[in-house]
Protein backbone atom coordinates (compact mmCIF):
# COMPACT_ATOMS: atom_id res chain seq x y z
CA UNK A 1 0.00 0.00 0.00
CA UNK A 2 0.93 3.77 -0.85
CA UNK A 3 1.43 5.74 2.00
CA UNK A 4 -1.34 8.27 1.21
CA UNK A 5 -2.71 10.07 3.99
CA UNK A 6 -5.95 11.72 1.68
CA UNK A 7 -6.87 11.78 -2.20
CA UNK A 8 -8.34 14.50 -3.89
CA UNK A 9 -9.59 14.54 -7.93
CA UNK A 10 -11.15 17.77 -9.72
CA UNK A 11 -12.86 17.38 -13.00
CA UNK A 12 -11.76 21.14 -14.23
CA UNK A 13 -8.72 23.14 -13.85
CA UNK A 14 -10.31 25.65 -12.27
CA UNK A 15 -11.52 23.14 -9.66
CA UNK A 16 -7.91 21.75 -8.99
CA UNK A 17 -6.56 25.33 -9.05
CA UNK A 18 -9.24 25.94 -6.05
CA UNK A 19 -8.58 23.04 -4.29
CA UNK A 20 -4.63 23.59 -4.59
CA UNK A 21 -5.31 27.25 -3.58
CA UNK A 22 -7.37 26.21 -0.51
CA UNK A 23 -4.39 23.11 0.85
CA UNK A 24 -0.94 24.29 -0.38
CA UNK A 25 -0.06 20.92 0.93
CA UNK A 26 -1.64 18.78 -1.86
CA UNK A 27 0.65 17.16 -4.14
CA UNK A 28 -0.02 16.68 -7.98
CA UNK A 29 -0.49 13.57 -9.52
CA UNK A 30 -0.70 12.92 -12.91
CA UNK A 31 0.42 9.53 -14.44
CA UNK A 32 2.20 9.21 -10.97
CA UNK A 33 5.12 7.14 -12.64
CA UNK A 34 7.68 9.14 -10.78
CA UNK A 35 5.38 10.27 -7.60
CA UNK A 36 4.19 6.71 -6.92
CA UNK A 37 7.87 5.74 -7.03
CA UNK A 38 9.03 8.23 -5.08
CA UNK A 39 6.20 6.98 -2.16
CA UNK A 40 7.68 3.62 -2.97
CA UNK A 41 10.60 4.64 -2.04
CA UNK A 42 9.95 6.33 0.64
CA UNK A 43 11.09 10.22 -0.49
CA UNK A 44 7.03 11.04 -0.30
CA UNK A 45 5.50 10.45 2.85
CA UNK A 46 1.88 11.18 3.85
CA UNK A 47 0.90 12.02 0.71
CA UNK A 48 -2.38 14.17 0.17
CA UNK A 49 -2.38 13.62 -3.23
CA UNK A 50 -4.69 15.94 -6.06
CA UNK A 51 -5.33 14.02 -9.31
CA UNK A 52 -5.73 15.59 -12.54
CA UNK A 53 -7.10 12.08 -14.15
CA UNK A 54 -10.33 13.39 -14.80
CA UNK A 55 -9.70 16.65 -16.35
CA UNK A 56 -10.17 15.45 -20.11
CA UNK A 57 -9.82 18.74 -21.78
CA UNK A 58 -6.21 18.70 -19.98
CA UNK A 59 -5.51 15.73 -22.58
CA UNK A 60 -6.00 17.41 -25.47
CA UNK A 61 -3.55 18.26 -28.32
CA UNK A 62 -4.47 20.62 -31.36
CA UNK A 63 -2.71 23.40 -33.89
CA UNK A 64 -4.24 26.91 -33.06
CA UNK A 65 -5.23 29.22 -35.94
CA UNK A 66 -2.07 31.08 -35.53
CA UNK A 67 -0.33 27.57 -36.19
CA UNK A 68 1.02 27.07 -32.53
CA UNK A 69 0.90 23.58 -31.58
CA UNK A 70 -0.68 23.19 -28.08
CA UNK A 71 -0.05 19.93 -25.90
CA UNK A 72 -2.34 19.67 -23.16
CA UNK A 73 -0.16 18.75 -19.61
CA UNK A 74 -1.94 15.08 -19.14
CA UNK A 75 -1.38 13.76 -22.78
CA UNK A 76 0.68 10.19 -22.70
CA UNK A 77 3.66 9.58 -24.37
CA UNK A 78 1.49 6.73 -26.29
CA UNK A 79 -1.24 9.46 -27.31
CA UNK A 80 1.93 11.68 -28.52
CA UNK A 81 3.24 9.12 -29.98
CA UNK A 82 0.24 8.14 -32.11
CA UNK A 83 -0.69 11.43 -32.65
CA UNK A 84 -0.01 11.84 -36.95
CA UNK A 85 -0.24 15.50 -37.09
CA UNK A 86 2.46 15.73 -34.58
CA UNK A 87 4.32 13.17 -36.12
CA UNK A 88 3.83 15.20 -39.15
CA UNK A 89 4.69 18.67 -38.09
CA UNK A 90 6.88 18.26 -35.01
CA UNK A 91 8.39 14.47 -35.24
CA UNK A 92 11.41 15.30 -33.48
CA UNK A 93 9.01 15.20 -30.45
CA UNK A 94 6.85 12.12 -31.31
CA UNK A 95 10.31 10.50 -31.57
CA UNK A 96 11.61 11.45 -28.21
CA UNK A 97 8.25 10.40 -26.74
CA UNK A 98 8.23 6.77 -27.24
CA UNK A 99 12.03 6.80 -26.48
CA UNK A 100 10.78 6.81 -23.05
CA UNK A 101 10.43 3.80 -20.41
CA UNK A 102 8.13 0.81 -22.57
CA UNK A 103 4.89 0.52 -23.64
CA UNK A 104 2.74 0.65 -20.29
CA UNK A 105 4.50 3.63 -18.58
CA UNK A 106 4.18 5.23 -22.12
CA UNK A 107 0.58 4.14 -21.63
CA UNK A 108 0.16 6.27 -18.56
CA UNK A 109 2.89 8.80 -17.88
CA UNK A 110 2.12 12.45 -18.98
CA UNK A 111 4.15 15.00 -20.82
CA UNK A 112 3.36 17.68 -18.26
CA UNK A 113 4.26 15.02 -15.46
CA UNK A 114 7.74 14.41 -17.42
CA UNK A 115 8.51 17.97 -17.45
CA UNK A 116 7.00 18.82 -13.98
CA UNK A 117 9.39 15.90 -12.29
CA UNK A 118 12.41 18.34 -13.40
CA UNK A 119 14.73 15.77 -14.03
CA UNK A 120 17.60 16.49 -16.48
CA UNK A 121 17.11 12.83 -18.27
CA UNK A 122 13.32 13.16 -19.12
CA UNK A 123 13.28 12.48 -22.11
CA UNK A 124 11.31 15.06 -23.60
CA UNK A 125 13.16 17.65 -22.47
CA UNK A 126 15.80 17.96 -24.96
CA UNK A 127 13.54 18.18 -28.05
CA UNK A 128 11.47 20.62 -26.13
CA UNK A 129 14.21 22.77 -25.07
CA UNK A 130 15.03 22.80 -28.70
CA UNK A 131 11.96 23.41 -29.63
CA UNK A 132 11.68 26.75 -27.70
CA UNK A 133 8.51 25.16 -25.99
CA UNK A 134 6.92 27.54 -23.71
CA UNK A 135 4.55 26.56 -20.73
CA UNK A 136 1.09 28.01 -19.85
CA UNK A 137 0.70 27.57 -15.88
CA UNK A 138 -2.59 28.01 -14.21
CA UNK A 139 -3.20 29.00 -10.53
CA UNK A 140 -6.03 30.29 -9.27
CA UNK A 141 -5.37 33.75 -10.06
CA UNK A 142 -4.93 33.15 -13.70
CA UNK A 143 -2.49 32.43 -16.43
CA UNK A 144 1.04 32.99 -17.30
CA UNK A 145 3.67 31.54 -19.90
CA UNK A 146 7.25 30.58 -19.11
CA UNK A 147 9.84 29.24 -22.05
CA UNK A 148 11.07 26.01 -20.98
CA UNK A 149 14.64 26.97 -20.35
CA UNK A 150 13.57 29.52 -17.41
CA UNK A 151 11.49 26.91 -15.66
CA UNK A 152 14.36 24.37 -15.05
CA UNK A 153 15.83 25.75 -12.39
CA UNK A 154 18.18 22.68 -10.65
CA UNK A 155 17.50 18.65 -10.55
CA UNK A 156 14.07 17.96 -9.69
CA UNK A 157 13.51 21.68 -8.96
CA UNK A 158 11.08 23.58 -11.34
CA UNK A 159 9.77 27.12 -11.65
CA UNK A 160 6.18 26.16 -10.31
CA UNK A 161 5.00 28.27 -7.96
CA UNK A 162 2.57 27.40 -5.06
CA UNK A 163 -0.62 26.71 -7.01
CA UNK A 164 0.49 26.09 -10.33
CA UNK A 165 -0.73 23.83 -12.60
CA UNK A 166 0.87 23.16 -16.00
CA UNK A 167 -1.63 22.84 -18.64
CA UNK A 168 -0.49 22.78 -21.74
CA UNK A 169 3.35 23.16 -23.51
CA UNK A 170 3.21 25.42 -26.74
CA UNK A 171 5.45 25.52 -29.59
CA UNK A 172 4.92 28.48 -32.00
CA UNK A 173 5.31 28.03 -35.51
CA UNK A 174 8.39 29.82 -36.34
CA UNK A 175 9.63 27.31 -34.01
CA UNK A 176 9.04 24.37 -35.60
CA UNK A 177 7.98 25.14 -39.68
CA UNK A 178 10.27 24.80 -42.17
CA UNK A 179 12.74 22.75 -39.39
CA UNK A 180 14.22 19.30 -39.74
CA UNK A 181 15.19 17.21 -36.58
CA UNK A 182 15.91 14.57 -34.54
CA UNK A 183 16.60 12.69 -31.55
CA UNK A 184 19.38 10.56 -30.06
CA UNK A 185 18.52 8.75 -26.84
CA UNK A 186 21.95 7.09 -25.64
CA UNK A 187 21.11 4.85 -23.11
CA UNK A 188 22.46 0.75 -22.39
CA UNK A 189 19.21 -0.33 -23.26
CA UNK A 190 17.06 0.19 -26.13
CA UNK A 191 14.00 -0.14 -23.81
CA UNK A 192 13.25 0.98 -20.30
CA UNK A 193 15.94 2.71 -19.62
CA UNK A 194 16.88 6.34 -18.46
CA UNK A 195 19.59 8.14 -20.87
CA UNK A 196 23.00 8.06 -20.49
CA UNK A 197 22.68 11.21 -22.64
CA UNK A 198 19.46 12.54 -25.21
CA UNK A 199 20.44 15.26 -27.98
CA UNK A 200 18.28 16.66 -29.73
CA UNK A 201 18.95 18.83 -33.22
CA UNK A 202 16.46 21.07 -35.44
CA UNK A 203 17.78 23.14 -38.36
CA UNK A 204 16.64 25.04 -41.22
CA UNK A 205 18.32 25.14 -44.21
CA UNK A 206 19.11 27.78 -47.03
CA UNK A 207 21.24 27.10 -50.09
CA UNK A 208 23.36 24.32 -48.78
CA UNK A 209 24.09 26.70 -45.79
CA UNK A 210 22.72 26.78 -41.86
CA UNK A 211 19.72 29.41 -41.47
CA UNK A 212 19.32 27.96 -38.30
CA UNK A 213 20.07 25.76 -35.22
CA UNK A 214 19.06 24.01 -31.93
CA UNK A 215 20.41 21.59 -30.20
CA UNK A 216 18.66 20.95 -26.48
CA UNK A 217 20.76 18.34 -24.40
CA UNK A 218 19.59 16.07 -21.43
CA UNK A 219 21.87 14.49 -19.14
CA UNK A 220 24.62 17.07 -20.47
CA UNK A 221 23.87 19.09 -16.62
CA UNK A 222 22.15 19.38 -13.71
CA UNK A 223 18.94 20.37 -15.93
CA UNK A 224 18.63 19.91 -20.14
CA UNK A 225 20.38 22.76 -21.80
CA UNK A 226 20.84 24.48 -24.93
CA UNK A 227 24.05 25.09 -26.79
CA UNK A 228 24.06 28.60 -27.82
CA UNK A 229 27.35 29.04 -28.53
CA UNK A 230 27.64 26.47 -31.03
CA UNK A 231 24.35 27.63 -32.61
CA UNK A 232 25.60 30.70 -32.89
CA UNK A 233 28.61 29.50 -34.99
CA UNK A 234 26.55 27.51 -37.02
CA UNK A 235 24.30 30.34 -38.76
CA UNK A 236 24.79 30.77 -42.34
CA UNK A 237 27.28 28.42 -42.65
CA UNK A 238 28.32 26.35 -45.26
CA UNK A 239 27.03 22.36 -44.67
CA UNK A 240 29.82 20.68 -44.48
CA UNK A 241 31.62 17.75 -42.15
CA UNK A 242 33.60 20.55 -40.78
CA UNK A 243 31.14 22.73 -39.57
CA UNK A 244 29.56 20.13 -38.09
CA UNK A 245 32.97 19.23 -36.19
CA UNK A 246 32.80 22.66 -34.83
CA UNK A 247 29.39 22.94 -33.89
CA UNK A 248 30.01 19.01 -32.26
CA UNK A 249 32.70 21.01 -30.15
CA UNK A 250 31.59 23.96 -29.53
CA UNK A 251 28.37 21.86 -28.22
CA UNK A 252 30.63 20.46 -25.21
CA UNK A 253 31.64 24.21 -23.76
CA UNK A 254 27.48 24.44 -23.23
CA UNK A 255 28.02 21.26 -21.32
CA UNK A 256 28.33 20.57 -17.47
CA UNK A 257 28.47 16.85 -17.42
CA UNK A 258 29.18 14.94 -14.21
CA UNK A 259 30.24 11.68 -13.21
CA UNK A 260 28.10 9.18 -12.26
CA UNK A 261 27.38 5.00 -12.22
CA UNK A 262 26.09 5.55 -15.98
CA UNK A 263 28.92 7.26 -17.16
CA UNK A 264 31.74 9.23 -16.93
CA UNK A 265 31.96 13.14 -17.04
CA UNK A 266 34.48 12.32 -20.28
CA UNK A 267 32.69 9.60 -21.39
CA UNK A 268 29.54 12.36 -21.83
CA UNK A 269 31.10 15.00 -23.18
CA UNK A 270 33.17 12.29 -25.68
CA UNK A 271 29.03 12.12 -26.76
CA UNK A 272 27.77 14.91 -26.93
CA UNK A 273 30.72 15.30 -29.69
CA UNK A 274 29.67 12.79 -31.37
CA UNK A 275 25.60 12.48 -31.27
CA UNK A 276 25.39 16.27 -31.68
CA UNK A 277 26.77 16.15 -35.50
CA UNK A 278 24.88 12.70 -35.67
CA UNK A 279 21.67 14.15 -34.42
CA UNK A 280 22.62 17.06 -36.93
CA UNK A 281 23.47 15.25 -39.83
CA UNK A 282 20.08 13.77 -40.01
CA UNK A 283 18.01 16.42 -39.28
CA UNK A 284 19.99 18.33 -42.07
CA UNK A 285 18.58 15.62 -44.39
CA UNK A 286 15.17 15.41 -42.75
CA UNK A 287 14.86 19.83 -43.07
CA UNK A 288 15.49 19.29 -46.79
CA UNK A 289 19.49 19.10 -47.13
CA UNK A 290 21.60 17.56 -49.04
CA UNK A 291 22.74 14.17 -46.69
CA UNK A 292 26.74 15.46 -45.76
CA UNK A 293 29.23 12.64 -45.84
CA UNK B 1 -9.62 7.08 3.22
CA UNK B 2 -11.64 5.13 1.28
CA UNK B 3 -13.49 5.57 -2.27
CA UNK B 4 -16.15 3.70 -4.21
CA UNK B 5 -15.62 2.86 -7.25
CA UNK B 6 -17.68 0.77 -10.03
CA UNK B 7 -15.80 -1.27 -12.76
CA UNK B 8 -15.95 -4.55 -14.49
CA UNK B 9 -12.71 -7.50 -14.47
CA UNK B 10 -13.73 -9.93 -17.20
CA UNK B 11 -16.95 -8.72 -17.80
CA UNK B 12 -18.27 -8.56 -14.19
CA UNK B 13 -19.29 -5.57 -12.72
CA UNK B 14 -17.94 -4.76 -9.38
CA UNK B 15 -19.32 -1.80 -7.14
CA UNK B 16 -17.44 -1.12 -3.67
CA UNK B 17 -14.96 0.86 -1.48
CA UNK B 18 -11.39 0.77 -2.35
CA UNK B 19 -8.56 2.00 0.24
CA UNK B 20 -7.11 4.87 -1.71
CA UNK B 21 -3.71 3.74 -0.84
CA UNK B 22 -4.09 0.41 -2.45
CA UNK B 23 -2.83 -0.45 -6.00
CA UNK B 24 -5.00 -1.99 -8.64
CA UNK B 25 -2.52 -5.07 -8.53
CA UNK B 26 -3.26 -5.62 -5.01
CA UNK B 27 -7.43 -5.08 -5.39
CA UNK B 28 -7.38 -7.60 -8.01
CA UNK B 29 -5.07 -10.29 -6.13
CA UNK B 30 -6.27 -9.40 -2.65
CA UNK B 31 -9.87 -8.65 -3.05
CA UNK B 32 -10.92 -10.39 -6.00
CA UNK B 33 -8.56 -13.17 -5.80
CA UNK B 34 -7.32 -12.59 -9.56
CA UNK B 35 -3.99 -14.14 -8.74
CA UNK B 36 -2.72 -14.21 -12.37
CA UNK B 37 -1.27 -10.99 -12.19
CA UNK B 38 1.86 -11.22 -10.08
CA UNK B 39 3.87 -8.45 -8.39
CA UNK B 40 7.73 -8.62 -9.46
CA UNK B 41 9.16 -5.48 -9.22
CA UNK B 42 6.96 -2.88 -7.58
CA UNK B 43 8.15 -0.29 -9.27
CA UNK B 44 6.63 -0.57 -13.06
CA UNK B 45 9.63 -1.93 -14.76
CA UNK B 46 8.87 -5.38 -15.63
CA UNK B 47 5.48 -5.89 -16.44
CA UNK B 48 4.32 -8.98 -15.03
CA UNK B 49 1.89 -6.83 -13.07
CA UNK B 50 0.80 -6.32 -16.41
CA UNK B 51 -3.21 -6.01 -17.04
CA UNK B 52 -5.62 -4.46 -19.77
CA UNK B 53 -7.61 -1.61 -19.11
CA UNK B 54 -9.82 -0.61 -21.37
CA UNK B 55 -7.89 -2.69 -23.88
CA UNK B 56 -4.75 -0.98 -23.32
CA UNK B 57 -1.71 -2.63 -21.21
CA UNK B 58 -0.90 -1.00 -18.14
CA UNK B 59 1.14 -1.80 -15.33
CA UNK B 60 -1.15 -1.98 -12.09
CA UNK B 61 1.57 -1.71 -9.43
CA UNK B 62 1.64 1.76 -9.91
CA UNK B 63 -1.85 1.95 -10.82
CA UNK B 64 -3.88 3.40 -8.10
CA UNK B 65 -7.44 1.45 -7.78
CA UNK B 66 -9.03 4.27 -7.51
CA UNK B 67 -8.27 4.96 -10.60
CA UNK B 68 -10.09 1.88 -11.78
CA UNK B 69 -13.35 3.86 -11.67
CA UNK B 70 -15.64 3.29 -14.63
CA UNK B 71 -12.90 1.36 -16.68
CA UNK B 72 -12.99 -2.19 -18.51
CA UNK B 73 -10.29 -4.19 -16.83
CA UNK B 74 -9.10 -7.83 -18.56
CA UNK B 75 -7.10 -10.14 -16.70
CA UNK B 76 -5.03 -13.11 -18.11
CA UNK B 77 -8.45 -15.07 -15.88
CA UNK B 78 -10.35 -13.74 -18.84
CA UNK B 79 -8.63 -14.36 -21.67
CA UNK B 80 -9.51 -17.96 -22.21
CA UNK B 81 -12.98 -19.11 -23.62
CA UNK B 82 -16.10 -20.20 -21.38
CA UNK B 83 -14.90 -23.62 -21.71
CA UNK B 84 -11.19 -23.16 -20.73
CA UNK B 85 -10.51 -23.51 -24.05
CA UNK B 86 -6.98 -21.78 -24.81
CA UNK B 87 -7.21 -18.43 -26.58
CA UNK B 88 -5.15 -18.51 -30.17
CA UNK B 89 -2.21 -16.50 -28.10
CA UNK B 90 -2.42 -19.10 -25.13
CA UNK B 91 -2.37 -21.45 -27.65
CA UNK B 92 0.95 -19.91 -29.47
CA UNK B 93 2.73 -19.71 -26.57
CA UNK B 94 2.23 -23.15 -25.38
CA UNK B 95 3.29 -24.33 -29.23
CA UNK B 96 6.25 -22.15 -29.51
CA UNK B 97 7.66 -23.17 -25.88
CA UNK B 98 7.52 -19.90 -24.48
CA UNK B 99 6.54 -20.67 -21.34
CA UNK B 100 8.84 -21.33 -18.32
CA UNK B 101 8.59 -20.56 -14.90
CA UNK B 102 5.25 -18.59 -16.17
CA UNK B 103 6.13 -15.54 -14.18
CA UNK B 104 6.17 -13.10 -16.72
CA UNK B 105 3.41 -15.32 -19.14
CA UNK B 106 0.05 -13.88 -18.21
CA UNK B 107 1.48 -9.86 -18.42
CA UNK B 108 3.05 -11.18 -22.21
CA UNK B 109 0.03 -13.17 -23.03
CA UNK B 110 -2.23 -9.94 -22.17
CA UNK B 111 -0.25 -7.27 -24.32
CA UNK B 112 0.22 -9.60 -27.27
CA UNK B 113 -3.46 -10.03 -27.05
CA UNK B 114 -4.40 -6.57 -27.19
CA UNK B 115 -1.69 -5.76 -30.22
CA UNK B 116 -3.53 -9.18 -31.97
CA UNK B 117 -7.23 -7.28 -31.27
CA UNK B 118 -5.72 -4.10 -32.81
CA UNK B 119 -6.17 -5.24 -36.34
CA UNK B 120 -2.89 -3.59 -36.91
CA UNK B 121 0.15 -4.61 -38.72
CA UNK B 122 3.27 -4.73 -37.17
CA UNK B 123 6.99 -4.76 -37.91
CA UNK B 124 9.31 -7.50 -36.11
CA UNK B 125 10.97 -4.42 -35.01
CA UNK B 126 8.13 -2.68 -33.58
CA UNK B 127 6.57 -6.05 -32.05
CA UNK B 128 9.54 -6.36 -30.54
CA UNK B 129 9.44 -2.76 -29.34
CA UNK B 130 5.52 -2.95 -27.99
CA UNK B 131 6.87 -6.47 -26.13
CA UNK B 132 9.66 -4.64 -24.21
CA UNK B 133 8.23 -3.59 -21.08
CA UNK B 134 7.86 -7.26 -20.13
CA UNK B 135 10.79 -8.73 -18.63
CA UNK B 136 11.39 -12.60 -18.65
CA UNK B 137 13.81 -14.16 -16.40
CA UNK B 138 13.88 -17.42 -17.98
CA UNK B 139 12.89 -17.90 -21.72
CA UNK B 140 15.86 -15.71 -23.01
CA UNK B 141 12.66 -14.11 -24.88
CA UNK B 142 13.40 -15.86 -28.38
CA UNK B 143 10.34 -18.33 -28.51
CA UNK B 144 8.25 -15.15 -26.99
CA UNK B 145 8.58 -13.41 -30.01
CA UNK B 146 7.81 -16.17 -31.79
CA UNK B 147 4.39 -17.07 -30.04
CA UNK B 148 3.87 -13.26 -30.62
CA UNK B 149 4.68 -13.75 -34.11
CA UNK B 150 2.78 -16.59 -34.14
CA UNK B 151 -0.27 -14.90 -32.46
CA UNK B 152 -0.36 -12.13 -35.41
CA UNK B 153 0.17 -14.36 -38.18
CA UNK B 154 -1.01 -12.39 -41.32
CA UNK B 155 -0.28 -8.90 -39.67
CA UNK B 156 3.86 -9.17 -39.48
CA UNK B 157 5.22 -6.99 -42.17
CA UNK B 158 8.74 -8.21 -43.68
CA UNK B 159 8.32 -7.21 -46.78
CA UNK B 160 11.39 -5.05 -47.80
CA UNK B 161 9.59 -2.74 -50.17
CA UNK B 162 7.35 -1.75 -46.95
CA UNK B 163 7.76 1.59 -45.09
CA UNK B 164 7.89 -0.22 -42.14
CA UNK B 165 10.85 -2.50 -42.74
CA UNK B 166 13.98 -2.08 -41.11
CA UNK B 167 15.72 -5.49 -41.13
CA UNK B 168 15.49 -8.60 -40.59
CA UNK B 169 15.86 -8.88 -36.87
CA UNK B 170 14.47 -11.98 -34.88
C1 LIG C 1 9.71 2.01 -15.21
C2 LIG C 1 9.88 3.47 -15.50
C3 LIG C 1 10.61 3.87 -16.61
C4 LIG C 1 10.78 5.22 -16.89
N1 LIG C 1 11.48 5.57 -18.00
C5 LIG C 1 11.63 6.87 -18.31
C6 LIG C 1 12.35 7.25 -19.49
O1 LIG C 1 12.85 6.42 -20.25
N2 LIG C 1 12.46 8.58 -19.78
C7 LIG C 1 11.92 9.53 -18.97
O2 LIG C 1 12.03 10.71 -19.29
N3 LIG C 1 11.24 9.21 -17.84
C8 LIG C 1 11.10 7.90 -17.49
N4 LIG C 1 10.42 7.57 -16.35
C9 LIG C 1 9.94 8.62 -15.45
C10 LIG C 1 8.47 9.02 -15.61
O3 LIG C 1 7.74 7.99 -16.22
C11 LIG C 1 8.30 10.28 -16.46
O4 LIG C 1 8.99 11.37 -15.89
C12 LIG C 1 6.83 10.64 -16.66
O5 LIG C 1 6.68 11.45 -17.79
C13 LIG C 1 6.18 11.31 -15.48
O6 LIG C 1 4.83 11.61 -15.82
P1 LIG C 1 3.62 11.20 -14.88
O7 LIG C 1 2.39 11.67 -15.55
O8 LIG C 1 3.68 9.80 -14.49
O9 LIG C 1 3.95 12.14 -13.63
P2 LIG C 1 3.61 12.04 -12.09
O10 LIG C 1 4.43 11.01 -11.43
O11 LIG C 1 2.15 12.00 -11.86
O12 LIG C 1 4.14 13.50 -11.66
C14 LIG C 1 5.51 13.86 -11.79
C15 LIG C 1 5.73 15.23 -11.13
O13 LIG C 1 5.11 16.27 -11.86
C16 LIG C 1 4.11 16.93 -11.09
N5 LIG C 1 3.03 17.18 -12.04
C17 LIG C 1 2.45 16.26 -12.86
N6 LIG C 1 1.57 16.85 -13.69
C18 LIG C 1 1.59 18.18 -13.39
C19 LIG C 1 0.92 19.33 -13.92
N7 LIG C 1 0.05 19.22 -14.93
N8 LIG C 1 1.18 20.53 -13.37
C20 LIG C 1 2.09 20.65 -12.36
N9 LIG C 1 2.76 19.61 -11.82
C21 LIG C 1 2.52 18.39 -12.34
C22 LIG C 1 3.81 16.00 -9.94
O14 LIG C 1 3.38 16.70 -8.80
C23 LIG C 1 5.15 15.35 -9.73
O15 LIG C 1 6.00 16.16 -8.98
C24 LIG C 1 10.20 6.21 -16.04
C25 LIG C 1 9.46 5.80 -14.92
C26 LIG C 1 9.28 4.45 -14.65
C27 LIG C 1 8.47 4.04 -13.46
S1 LIG D 1 5.36 -5.56 -10.64
FE1 LIG D 1 4.44 -4.03 -11.80
S2 LIG D 1 5.86 -3.67 -13.34
FE2 LIG D 1 6.92 -5.03 -12.04
S1 LIG E 1 9.08 -17.67 -18.01
FE1 LIG E 1 10.04 -17.21 -16.14
S2 LIG E 1 10.06 -15.06 -16.20
FE2 LIG E 1 9.43 -15.53 -18.18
Amino acid sequence: MYDIKAYYEAESVEEAARLLAEKPNLKLIAGGTDVLIKMHGGQLEEAELLSLRKIKSLENIHVRDDGTVAIGAMATFSVIFHNAMLKKLIPVLTEAAVSMGGPQIRNIATIGGNVCNGATSADSASSLFALNARLKLQDEKGERVVPIREFYLGPGKVALNPGEILTEILIAPEDYLGFGGQYIKFAMREAMDIATLGVAAVCKVENGNFAEVRIGLGVAGPTPLRCLEAEEYARGKKITAETLKEIGKLAVRSTKARTSWRASKEYREHLVEELTQRALKTAVVNAGGAEVV
Amino acid sequence: MFKRIAFTVNGKAYDFEVDVRESLLEVLRNHLGLTGAKQGCGVGECGACSVLIDGVPHDTCIFLAVWADGKDIRTIEGVAGINGELSQVQQAFVEEGAIQCGFCTPGLVLTTTALKESGKDYTREELKRELSGHLCRCTGYQNIAKAAEKSLEGHICTCEDSPHYKGAII
